[in-house]
């Protein structure tokens, strides 16, 4: 049983990460709020005053708001699919027996491993280059116009770049929660004449069904702050300027403080919801 | 089923299974490749697998333009420091929270998760303007700082999950014996945590490595790590594939081989406890 002195040693221990952590929250956060109601340009005059809900007004009218929220939700939505559904079926793969199978997961996996600028630009160069790239000598191959992926496919080279880099993540939680799955279950309904189909659509895919909702939920969090990928290939030109991008633009590339921060607000607001979501399931599994 | 039908399916998912590992290997092992060859053999049409004259001068160029060593003295500078600074903090909090458990643990667990959502670019100027004041803008330390900050939740939750795994019984008996807390932590706690504690390590290590959101927007020239060194090859001298691929292998090599001890671990660690 923990005794008083034990509790507030216990509190004692607790302390410096509370408050580091609450430091780190509630400061930079209070500036951001601050900062969105000011009319706030460093490079032009400073702090110019107070501007009330001006700045959250202008943020999403401003021409290049919608689209944003569409970029964002086109190139998370497209991450999301392509590696849950390839993760599902590369999962069921790597669950199968077969030879050199600890060599073959060492070999899916490590793209999670590369540092998002260096895959950005491997991408972007050795394989997307319109002239040089391997994609373009593979499409001259087949007879076709290679393409100049980043500019004219720039959101599908863009969601290919970082899936590549979020399949082992997806794949590896997944064949995780395969690998928790009860053989005899299976076994069983094998014995009771029930087809692969079958036995994936009615035992597999429920048993899977949380550790999918953990891998939308993460990614998105991970996905929606998408910064280097774009940073290094495109530069938010050609339609793949995501909210994240373009609030980054805001304050340091044309450093309105005050308008960026409300985009910053935001951004906030919007990974909450999707935090309050991750965050019940993850709390449910504490009461397990 | 009959043998011979069991081994020839083994036969194809073996094939199957490979085909499809080697695909997505592939750009990483096309940029291992690539490094070995000349600016020449790089662009070759057709594009040379194996057949080309190997070289290090890539290596060597890349190294005495861009300083490698000293990014990469930096990457584990930001990488090792930040890891050190949240096992620090995070070890004692997350012993207290498994094993002194409160009606407040749960949410307070909850709270420090939900501080890892923060949309970094929600909060880039704020710290931006913290670090110019704080002189602290492209120094190691403040990078240090706020690397061990962003990982801290996971530290914690990470270490959370392990600790509670140790049986409570084992401490009881401990302080039957007439352990103090001092001895409890160090003769009976640590040895069973240790395993926990590397694996916490390991993970937060290449995170932190990987990081490129801060370590992009808050350094420049001195405290530049790995991540920055690849950005700067951006433009034009991407277009110089060997160099660009001698780089790249040098940035990631350390931390693939790193990645490959720790898959379990990061399963554990990347959803939070919730799928070991």
């Amino acid at each position: 049983m923990a005794t008083k002195a034990s509790r507030s040693a216990a509190r004692l221990m607790m302390a410096p990460a509370v408050v580091l952590l609450l430091g780190w929250m509630l400061v930079p956060l209070s500036m951001t709020v601050w900062f969105s109601f000011r009319k706030f340009l460093p490079l032009r005059g400073g702090d110019l005053g107070w501007a009330g809900w001006e700045n959250y007004s202008r943020f999403v009218s401003s021409s290049s708001f919608w689209p944003a929220v569409s970029t964002t939700l086109i190139i998370v939505g497209s991450v999301l699919v392509v590696t849950v559904v390839l993760g599902v079926l590369l999962a069921l793969l790597l669950d199968q027996p077969f030879w050199g199978r600890g060599i073959v997961r060492i070999l899916v996996i490590a793209p999670f491993f590369v540092m998002p600028t260096v895959s950005a630009l491997v991408w972007k160069n050795m394989f997307m280059d319109p002239t040089n790239g391997l994609l373009a000598y593979l499409w001259r191959l087949f007879g076709a116009e290679p393409l100049a992926w980043l500019s004219e496919a720039s959101k599908e080279s863009i969601v290919m770049i970082i899936a590549w880099r979020w399949l082992p993540f997806a794949t590896l939680i997944l064949l995780t929660a395969i690998q928790s799955l009860d053989n005899e279950q299976l076994e069983a309904a094998e014995m009771d004449g029930a087809g692969p189909l079958q036995r994936f659509g009615h035992i597999i895919l429920p048993h899977l069904g949380r550790a999918i909702t953990i891998v939308i939920l993460i990614q998105t969090i991970f996905l929606l702050s998408i910064f280097a990928e774009i940073f290094v290939t495109t530069g938010g030109a050609f339609g793949t300027r995501t909210l994240t991008y373009l609030i980054f633009q805001r304050v340091l590339e044309s450093q309105n403080v005050g308008l960026g921060s409300a985009g910053g607000v935001y951004a906030i607001i919007l990974a909450n919801i999707v935090a309050l979501f991750l965050m019940r399931i993850v709390g449910r599994n504490l009461d397990a | 089923m009959p043998r011979a039908i069991r081994t020839q399916r083994k036969l194809l998912t073996t094939a199957v299974a490979w085909f499809v590992g080697l695909l997505i290997f592939f750009p990483i092992l096309w940029t291992f490749l690539t490094s070995f060859k000349t600016e020449a053999e790089a662009v070759a049409n057709p594009p040379l697998f194996l057949n080309f004259d190997w070289t290090l001068e890539n290596y060597a160029v890349v190294q005495e333009r861009s300083d490698y060593l000293r990014f990469l003295w930096n990457s584990v500078f930001l990488a090792g420091g930040s890891t050190l600074l949240g096992i620090l903090v995070g070890v004692p909090a997350a012993w207290s929270m498994a094993f002194v458990p409160s009606r407040r643990t749960k949410d307070i667990l909850l709270w420090m998760l939900s501080t890892k959502m923060l949309p970094a670019v929600g909060v880039l100027y704020p710290i931006y303007l913290i670090f110019i004041r704080l002189g602290l803008l492209d120094t190691r330390v403040g990078l240090v700082v706020v690397l061990m900050l962003i990982n801290l939740p996971i530290i914690v939750w990470m270490l959370y999950t392990y600790f509670r795994e140790i049986p409570g019984e084992i401490l009881e008996a401990a302080r039957m014996d007439g352990a103090n807390l001092r001895s409890e932590l160090l003769y009976v706690l640590t040895p069973m945590a240790l395993p926990g504690i590397a694996s916490t390590v390991l993970l937060n290590f290449i995170l932190a490595w990987n990081e490129a959101f801060w370590t992009l927007n808050l350094t420049a020239v001195d405290a530049a790590p790995l991540t920055a060194f690849i950005a700067s090859y951006s433009s034009p001298e991407g277009l110089f594939f060997a160099k660009l691929s001698a780089a790249s292998t040098m940035a990631i090599a350390p931390i693939l081989i790193l990645g490959w001890f720790s898959q379990k671990q990061l399963v554990r660690g990347l959803t939070f406890g919730a799928v070991k």
